[in-house]
């Protein structure tokens, strides 16, 4: 391998993260082979990944890279959902891969001609979009709002249960042999004499290492920051309703065609957009707002409102409806859309596989991949290049060395310097 | 009235503990919002017919009724207090400058509830608690209920929940179940209680604290006067460990319970009954007070000082929320929370009351707290989670499965705590057979959304809720 382990190693390589992405990228190096080590400071699958939808998506992405990995990603997780099922038994929780296919909907012309497209470019692209009228959308789905004017079906839009699917892979992981140790906080980078990043120090000791792969979601941008290092990853909040058990009346994942726009805005203003479709448990789920606060968790009632009224504009049988949940969560938001998969342009031994903002759970079986080939020197299965980190997107954002945060670095040879002066002479 | 004039006082809950805050900040001078989800005052602890078909018997039913009546009418013609029934807090946002309180007023079934938002300058969460009832095999049977379930059927609808009742469980509040049983016509075949005669005879360390709670002392012996007059049998130190029956309650199965509350083998008899009622103790409803940001305590109640303030300034806790004390507890409690939220000095008895209350609550808790050993009656095939019937055996399962025992996980792998009652009954046995209790944190006691809210309720709330103009002066007896 080439990750150059030195002698005495704990591991080959160190995932910070036990969410989605950290767990394909686990999984993808320990079956190659490798020793990985996951740490998380809380608990696996207790973070972003346990507060979104698992959905699996093409169809609220536009032609380019990001569209590009996920038509991957989602082939992987047909193939991915049964080797897991294989490989755990019928006694593990099931990954509930649903291919229940998208259906995008609007209720106006200039509505909908924006949709057809959009919908153009991603058939191009590969994407099955199936353009429908709405007496058509009403035969998928015969709730619909009588106001709706047609929409787009989307075949190969899937969910699974995030938790149970980042479950899954870390259990899969562990077969492997990987380690995951949960309640481990990572505080700093070790440096080799060359100024490489080694290794990690942690709330439990060091840990050596010969590359450290940094999945933390929205909270890569600090762990960068402690290893020395710079990824312009921030938070962007979201918020999902839950209703009462309920026979099932919505079979597709069902969105109105804002939902688009949202997730490509770079607003830092509360925006929602209608984002229904029910549990094989019989709930619903109804997202989805995007907010700007930082790592604000407090929940306001306004957004839930906001929410409430677009899902009735789809459903109108929704108001009908107890909501007996809400939960928020943090999206790891780039300001350029597109995730980080790939070496630190100026820290070498650091990596990144973050930033997928709303979408880490479909991109993640792609991004594991992309991960252990980089590491391994495999040939990747997407081209790599425009999730690099030093894309110039990003490299137009990099912050002067001089304005580097100090970080705890710590030297191999035991003494401790300020991460800039260590690295960047 | 010693308070600052006019401050806005919202209280959440109007059983003892609110009740009395209402009066206490209303006497300091607060205006006063009472807020309650049920039709009437009174709360779990003074549950009664309603107004509209009122019994003579109430005062049989109720300790302290006369308490309640001239409680409840203070605070009704108060002119500074304005009562809302029908009110439930569905959502409280935690904004820079305080709190917002989100309520819909109505029936809870009824379509369009009207929305009210309220800003108050402070707040009292006297919320109160649920009871608690441990798994054990066949408790999904019809014709278990919850002790709690039994005395709102009893106190409320006049009903009992069968003619042969085993009441089971730890705790003092068995006894008014049995009395209300009784009083209801209900053949009480025994009082089961889990704590043995060691663990209860703390209640006889410090017999002067005891005596200072001169009400709560005269109560017990009431009832345990009553369980002897019916030739009701009283047990220390044993446990219903199972419910029998073909689609209904037909026996149960009690054990004797060593120390720590494990079934001592051989000592199984099974008794022929059509109810039970079973309650462990209470889980104080604690969502409000998380959704403000109230430090908790290890054992999860909300932290307060000695005038009864949470760590979050503005708001205030008083009752069940703040410890498992009774309803004197609550009331000087509330006394004390009521004036300090108005920004007055808590009368000096009130806070006597109070403190002697407050050594009755760790006299509870230290002789009828859950012990460890009562997972022992459990069976792979009892079935832990009654909202999605996830099984002891099956939740254990899944966290080797998984390695994990980190409660959010386990919920959505197993599926437990994740029905309609939203982990309410479930949600900390889960944690404890998880080992995963979350010490200062809220664990599975964070639910923003209190209660379920119909999505067309949310959705015709206004965009920036208007808030209500100042409540008039004069009281608004709804």
């Amino acid at each position: 391998m080439s990750t150059g382990v030195s002698g005495g190693a704990a591991a080959d390589v160190v995932v910070v993260g036990a969410g989605i992405v950290g767990a394909a990228c686990a999984r993808a190096l320990a079956r190659a082979g490798t020793r990985v080590t996951v740490l998380d400071r809380g608990a696996a699958a207790s973070a972003t990944s346990a507060h979104g939808e698992g959905n699996l998506l093409v169809s609220d992405k536009g032609p380019g890279p990001e569209l590009d990995l996920a038509l991957v990603s989602l082939r992987r997780w047909t193939v991915l959902a049964g080797e897991l099922a294989d490989e755990l038994g019928p006694r593990f929780p099931s990954v509930e891969h649903e291919p229940k296919g998208g259906l995008v909907v609007v209720a106006s012309e200039p509505g909908l001609a924006g949709l057809r497209e959009l919908a153009a470019g991603q058939r191009a692209a590969g994407v099955e979009a199936v353009e429908v009228t709405g007496e058509q959308a009403r035969e998928l789905e015969p709730d619909l709002a009588p106001g709706v004017l047609g929409g787009v079906h989307y075949p190969q839009d899937a969910q699974v249960q995030p938790v149970v699917a980042t479950e899954a892979l870390l259990a899969s992981a562990r077969r492997a042999g990987a380690v995951v140790r949960t309640g481990v906080e990572v505080t700093g980078g070790l440096r080799g004499a060359d100024g490489r990043l080694v290794g990690v120090t942690t709330s439990a000791g060091d840990l050596a290492a010969g590359a450290v792969v940094v999945a933390a979601g929205p909270w890569s941008g600090e762990v960068a920051r402690r290893l020395g290092a710079w990824v312009p990853v921030r938070p962007r909040r979201g918020t999902v309703l839950v209703t009462t058990p309920m026979s099932q009346r919505v079979h597709h994942k069902v969105y109105d065609g804002d939902y688009f726009a949202a997730t490509q805005s770079a607003g830092a203003e509360l925006q929602t957009s209608a984002v229904v479709e029910s549990t094989r448990g019989g709930t619903v789920l109804i997202g989805s707002s995007r907010e700007q606060v930082g790592f604000d968790d407090r929940p306001r009632a306004e957004v839930l409102a906001h929410m409430a009224r677009r899902a009735v504009a789809v459903f109108p049988f929704l108001a009908q409806t107890n909501v007996m949940r809400s939960y928020l969560g943090f999206r790891p938001y780039m300001p350029d859309h597109l995730p980080v998969i790939g070496a630190d342009p100026e820290l070498p031994g650091l990596w990144f596989a973050t930033g997928h903002e709303g979408a880490g759970v479909g991109l993640a079986p792609a991004t594991g991949d992309l991960v252990a080939a980089a590491l391994l020197g495999a040939d990747p299965a997407v081209d790599p290049r425009p999730y690099a980190a030093d894309r110039p997107t990003l490299s137009a954002l990099r912050p002067d060395v001089s304005d580097a945060q100090a970080a705890q670095v710590t030297c191999a040879s035991g003494t401790t310097e300020k991460a800039h002066e260590g690295v960047r002479p | 009235m010693n308070g600052v004039r006019g401050r806005h006082v919202v209280v959440v809950g109007a059983g003892p503990a609110g009740l009395a805050a209402a009066r206490a900040a209303a006497d300091a001078g607060a205006r006063v919002t009472l807020l309650d989800a049920a039709d009437g005052l009174g709360g779990q602890y003074w549950r009664h017919l309603p107004q509209a078909r009122p019994a003579a018997r109430e005062q049989v039913l109720h300790h302290r009724w006369d308490t309640y009546r001239e409680l409840s009418a203070a605070v009704r013609e108060h002119p500074a207090v304005t009562v809302r029934a029908s009110a439930q807090v569905w959502s409280l946002d935690r904004l820079d400058d305080g709190v917002r309180l989100h309520v819909l007023v109505g029936e809870p079934d009824d379509a369009g509830r009207a929305p009210l938002a309220l800003a108050p300058d402070a707040l009292v969460l006297a919320t109160g608690a649920h009871d608690r009832t441990l798994p054990f095999p066949g408790w999904q049977l019809p014709g278990v209920y919850s002790a709690g379930a039994a005395q709102a059927l009893a106190k409320g609808e006049r009903v009992a929940v069968g003619r042969r009742v085993v009441v089971a469980g730890a705790g003092p509040f068995l006894l008014p179940v049995a009395s209300s049983l009784l009083r209801t016509g209900a053949a009480v075949l025994g009082v089961h209680e889990a704590s043995r005669a060691g663990a209860l005879a703390r209640w006889l360390d410090r017999p002067w604290e005891l005596a200072a709670v001169p009400g709560k002392a005269a109560e017990l012996a009431g009832y345990v006067a009553e369980l002897a007059r019916h030739r009701v049998p009283w047990r220390a130190g044993e446990a219903v460990v199972a419910a029998h029956g073909d689609g209904q309650v037909e026996a149960v199965t009690i054990a004797r319970l060593d120390a720590r509350w494990a079934p001592v083998p051989g000592t199984e008899r099974v008794v022929a009954a059509d109810a039970v009622a079973v309650s462990h103790g209470f889980t104080p409803r604690l969502e409000l007070a998380v959704a403000a940001g109230c430090a908790l305590t290890p054992g999860r109640f909300v932290v307060v000082d000695r005038a009864q303030a949470t760590s979050v300034p503005g708001v205030w806790a008083a009752g069940e929320v703040t410890g498992i004390g009774g309803a004197d507890a609550a009331l000087a409690e509330g006394a004390v929370a009521g004036a300090a939220a108005a920004g007055a000095d808590p009368a000096p008895s009130a806070v006597r009351a109070r403190d002697r209350a407050r050594g009755f609550t760790a006299r509870i808790e230290a002789a009828h707290g859950v012990r460890g050993g009562w997972v022992r009656w459990l069976r792979d095939d009892t079935v832990v989670c009654r909202c999605e019937e996830t099984t002891y055996g099956r939740l254990r399962e899944v966290a080797d499965l998984t390695a994990s025992r980190e409660t959010r996980s386990v919920k959505l792998t197993s599926r437990a705590g994740l029905g309609p009652c939203q982990a309410r009954m479930c949600g900390r046995t889960v944690e404890e057979l998880l080992g995963a209790m979350d010490p200062g944190g809220p664990g599975v006691d964070r639910r923003p959304v209190v209660v379920p809210v119909r999505l067309g309720d949310l959705a015709a709330l206004p965009d920036a809720p208007e808030l209500p103009p100042t409540p008039a002066t004069t009281g608004d007896p709804t």
